[in-house]
């Protein structure tokens, strides 16, 4: 905290001693001396103490109960839920620890305070102190001048998911914000599709299932094995009342042998019975592998495939298709590449031992039933298309699809309850992009196809994005891949004309605005928000407004009326109806599902949480569909699992790839971007994982002191790379590659296999020189180039060398 | 009131993601490098290459979260020239900041490094077992943090019978020193990599996080 609070860069000498004025007024959160000299304010506050419950809004997923302990207009103290016995089912919506450390990022020190307009370099960081009413002019200005000279499609929305949590002031999805009730007044904006965590799953699933349904976690309890394949939630569901808790109390009441296959021995690996360390990107050959010994050995179950699946062999492959293109055939090796995936072919891919593969094989073969689970690791790779359903088809040829104890083979399910949000009518745009592609579309947004890019809606764009908005996000520059090259494309003002951020703290992304805003917390605004990523147990929290606006911080849905009104479109947007009144109009349509939930604002602030516990069994993927697949086709064209895709088979043959690569129509091996063996490896022969790390949730969290002690950035590399870098625990490390340079500090640790190296994703960037960062944010190593089908984020797919700093 | 106040630790359902920490650091508005508890990270292991390029391995990895074990015999109290430190009627073992002249020797004694040197106030501080929250019938802000429920309090021989004799003799897990010296009032379910105390099997690979 002594540091230099990022903002005081770049803006005038006046304008900063203003802000040490007013960052002195913020108190207890000082600097070193803490305040151990008395008794706590908790303590001393005791009598007066106001205790409002608040959640955590931010994009884990989950939205745990925090309580805010508010003294004389100050949160002193951040508490979790604590009502009722803690048993299961009705349990305590914990927070972990950054929910309990949300009292540094409310008073962080780089809270943006007033409205600012860039008056360098766009990226540079220099401002200046701007009224609202100035800010908001320029904006509606630009907003009408865009319109006019591009049409509404140069106007987007980009992914943003700083504020996922809230239904009036959401921020994800794009398309269900103030943001977008606002552009869909005025004309409408250019949409987005998929998103940076699950492009290539949610892009494959639908091809397979029709759908994308994993089991709920709590149905482990009827499993006789459960292997995971790069899911992690102790360290990406760490929410008290979320998927790790769910994990950890069903290995705790019933007994099933977990195995974890992941490149690092991850927290969740600590809590299973095995870890197979697997090559990052390579799962679809160990899966193919798998497959190989289980039909050879006749331990696929027949019936179930030639009932509920189309193309798994010869006999069942759509009409027209040539013989030898099943999947059967692929993993025999009587396909085109005339390779017969076997564990030996395997093992030299993945670095697993053979004999480890066909046991593997064998006990997942013989478990019934068996679960099969995957995380969103192996899919945000340039292979993560096929990687995902390589994977789920161990859950297809087990038949272990529909049943309890079995799975899909996609990432868990749970139960939940709709909660409404605000209304925010319809986009009469339909044109959309990849959330990944947005910098292609600044820069050559006209050129832009449905066959060569994955423009949906139209056939082919019909303007470059010129007006960006970024409403809590942090995408625009640390998020999103090859943060040089992005930076050096919205460096020109030319292309995207303006650039508005509303957030509340100067991120890396902020500091590309043309007009940056200074946005409340939720505990500056009343909200409610619903939980997601839980098993059994759901629940609505009523976050009340816990202290007033700091500073002269304004929540979205007024800084978006106020626009409004600047556009012309003011009773349009507001409907007459203040915040309030919003969430009343959204509490009563809630109610109208789920009955339990309180008439009034009042009674909803009174009661806090609302919890609910799944009525059923847990839930179970595919079920009906399994029970009578006549009666409940699934949505894939053939109403069946689509083993082979006749869509894919079309779109490999009617788009235009890369030279290089292919949408296999059945779930193919395809080898990964920058793999293992690419050439590339002998000048950066590391591979590198940007995993989820506990400091932060993505780079929320990035400027919070107590978490960044807890849990320091550093490169997680195996002791055998470090020692023939001369690195030990601790050394300042650089980690490098043709995007750009990062540095950080070594953990050296076994955890990690080698040939692998680990950058925990969402360290906040920090320029140093050309194209250098000393912030160890792992986008300064990753590719704009796009994952084939899905057109997603490879940012798994890294390779880099690493030396001493 | 308590009389032997005591901490259970599961070894073998803790993730190690340090809530009890921040909710420990947040309930006392610790500053930066004060920890109350802190979470070790105890993990060992290692790699064999294959002559065909794959590896096997025996890694392993697991926390160790502790605060102030209110000791049966403290060694902090033993060695406090000013008699600041003392074992409260409730078992509560507790730093008076107004005695304590900052002579450091409790924060070497501690084999457990609960006492925490503050410099700019040049005082030791640490757990309390939240005695105010004691107080009001509720947990101490670690235990009711704990997002795995791996962390439980009460009376030691209550916590005895909960969680079985075996809990008393597992506080023989590395990376915990040996109980003999303090007779700590904790408890621990080892997992199931754990390995005893003074194993060369392992380290404590986070330092600077502790």
């Amino acid at each position: 905290m002594q540091k230099k609070s990022p903002q005081s860069i770049g803006v005038d000498r006046r304008t900063v001693l203003k802000w040490g004025t007013a960052l002195g007024g913020l108190g207890m959160l000082g600097d070193g001396a803490g305040i151990l000299s008395a008794v706590t304010p908790a303590r001393a506050a005791a009598a007066g103490t106001k205790i409002i419950t608040q959640s955590c809004m931010v994009n884990c997923g989950s939205r745990c109960v925090v309580k805010a302990h508010v003294v004389d207009g100050k949160i002193v103290r951040m508490s979790t839920d604590d009502s009722g016995n803690d048993e299961y089912g009705n349990h305590q919506i914990r927070a972990c620890l950054r929910g309990r450390a949300l009292r540094q990022r409310v008073y962080a020190p780089d809270r943006l305070k007033y409205p600012m307009i860039r008056t360098g370099v766009r990226g540079e960081g220099k401002f200046r102190r701007a009224s609202w009413d100035e800010a908001l002019d320029l904006i509606a200005g630009k907003l009408k001048d865009v319109k006019a000279r591009y049409g509404n499609e140069a106007i987007y929305l980009h992914y943003a998911t700083g504020q996922l949590g809230g239904t009036v002031s959401k921020s994800w999805p794009p398309g269900q914000s103030a943001i977008a009730r606002l552009m869909n007044c005025f004309g409408g904006y250019l949409n987005h599709y998929n998103t940076y965590s699950t492009a290539q799953i949610t892009t494959a699933m639908p091809y397979l299932y029709g759908a994308g349904f994993g089991q709920a976690i709590a149905d482990m309890a009827n499993s006789k094995l459960v292997v995971m394949f790069g899911n992690n939630p102790a360290a990406t569901r760490m929410s008290g009342a979320g998927i790790v808790n769910d994990l950890v109390h069903v290995r705790q009441t019933s007994k099933f042998p977990l195995i974890v296959i992941d490149p690092f021995f991850t927290d969740t690996a600590a809590l299973a019975d095995e870890w197979i360390p697997i090559r990052p990107g390579t799962d679809g050959a160990l899966c193919a592998a798998i497959a190989h010994v289980l039909i050879t050995e006749n331990k696929v179950d027949q019936a179930f495939l030639d009932k509920y699946s189309v193309g798994f062999d010869d006999a069942h492959l759509p009409e027209g298709i040539p013989a030898n293109s099943s999947y059967k055939s692929y993993i025999l090796g009587l396909g085109p590449d005339r390779q017969a995936k076997t564990p030996a072919w395997a093992s030299k891919i993945t670095a697993i031992p053979t004999e480890r593969i066909v046991k593997l094989a064998h006990q997942i073969g013989d478990a019934k039933p068996c679960c099969i689970s995957q995380g969103w690791g192996p899919q945000r790779h340039g292979n993560g298309e096929d990687t995902a359903r390589a994977i789920a088809m161990l859950a297809i040829l087990t038949g272990n699809v529909g049943i309890p104890g079995g799975g899909s083979g996609a990432r868990e399910s749970g139960y939940g309850l709709p909660l409404a949000t605000l209304p925010v009518l319809t986009n009469p745009i339909k044109d959309s992009i990849s959330f990944f592609l947005w910098t292609d579309a600044i820069l050559r947004g006209q050129e832009m196809t449905a066959t060569r890019d994955g423009v949906r809606g139209t056939d082919k764009l019909k303007a470059p994005i010129k007006f960006l908005w970024n409403y809590a996000g942090n995408a625009l520059i640390n998020q999103h891949s090859d943060v040089n090259k992005t930076a050096e494309i919205l460096r020109d003002d030319k292309k995207c004309e303006m650039i508005v951020v509303i957030d509340n703290h100067m991120t890396a992304s902020a500091r590309f605005a043309d007009v940056l805003l200074p946005g409340t917390t939720n505990f500056e605004e009343n909200d409610f928000t619903v939980s997601s990523f839980v098993s059994e147990m759901a629940f609505v929290a009523f976050t009340q407004q816990a202290i007033t606006p700091m500073f002269e911080c304004r929540d979205v849905y007024t800084i978006c009326a106020d626009l409004a009104g600047r556009l012309g479109i003011g009773d349009k947007f507001t409907e007459g109806k203040t915040r309030d009144q919003w969430l009343q109009l959204i509490l009563d349509k809630s109610r109208e599902k789920i009955p339990g939930l309180p008439k009034t604002l009042d009674e909803a602030w009174a009661m806090g949480v609302y919890k609910a516990k799944n009525p059923g069994a847990p839930f179970v993927a595919y079920k009906a569909f399994r029970d009578n697949p006549d009666a409940n086709k699934l949505a894939t064209p053939s109403g069946k699992i689509e083993v082979f895709s006749k869509r894919l088979w079309d779109i490999n043959k009617s788009w235009q790839l890369p030279k290089g690569e292919r949408i296999p129509a059945i779930p193919e091996y395809t080898p990964d971007f920058d793999h293992h063996a690419d050439p590339k490896a002998k000048k950066y022969p590391l591979q590198m994982v940007d995993f989820h790390y506990k400091q932060r949730t993505h780079s929320t969290w990035g400027n919070v002191p107590w978490v960044k002690e807890a849990a320091p950035q550093q490169l997680w590399i195996n002791p055998i790379d470090a020692k023939t870098r001369k690195i030990r625990h601790g050394d300042p490390v650089k980690v490098f590659n043709e995007h750009g340079t990062s540095v950080t500090k070594a953990k050296v640790t076994e955890r990690v296999m080698p040939g692998v190296v680990l950058l925990p994703q969402g360290a906040w960037y920090q320029r140093d020189g050309k194209k250098g960062d000393k912030g160890g944010c792992s986008n300064v190593l990753t590719t704009h180039r796009p994952s084939p089908l899905a057109k997603g984020n490879p940012q798994h797919s890294v390779l880099v060398q690493v030396a001493r700093a | 009131m308590m009389k032997r106040p005591a901490f259970h630790i599961d070894l073998s359902t803790c993730i190690g993601c340090k809530t009890c920490m921040i909710a420990c650091k947040d309930k006392n508005d610790l500053p930066d490098g004060i920890k109350w508890r802190r979470v070790s990270e105890y993990a060992g292991g290692s790699w064999k290459k294959a002559t065909d390029g794959t590896f096997t391995q025996d890694v392993f990895a697991y926390y160790a979260s502790v605060g102030c074990n209110h000791c049966e015999d403290p060694a902090c109290l033993k060695v406090c020239p000013t008699g600041a430190i003392t074992k409260n009627a409730s078992g509560i073992v507790v730093i008076d900041q107004q005695k304590c002249n900052g002579c450091k020797n409790c924060v070497m004694a501690c084999p457990y490094q609960a006492p925490q040197f503050n410099a700019a106030l040049k005082k030791a501080s640490k757990c309390d077992f939240c005695q105010d929250l004691l107080a009001d019938g509720k947990p101490p802000a670690c235990v009711s943090a704990c997002v795995t429920r791996s962390l439980s309090f009460g009376e030691y021989d209550d916590l005895k019978k909960r969680f079985g004799e075996a809990a008393q003799m597992a506080v023989h897990v590395a990376p915990l020193p040996d109980p003999s010296i303090t007779r700590p009032n904790l408890l621990v379910k080892p997992g199931r990599t754990a390995k005893p105390i003074g194993s060369k099997a392992g380290a404590v690979v986070n330092p600077e996080e502790i």
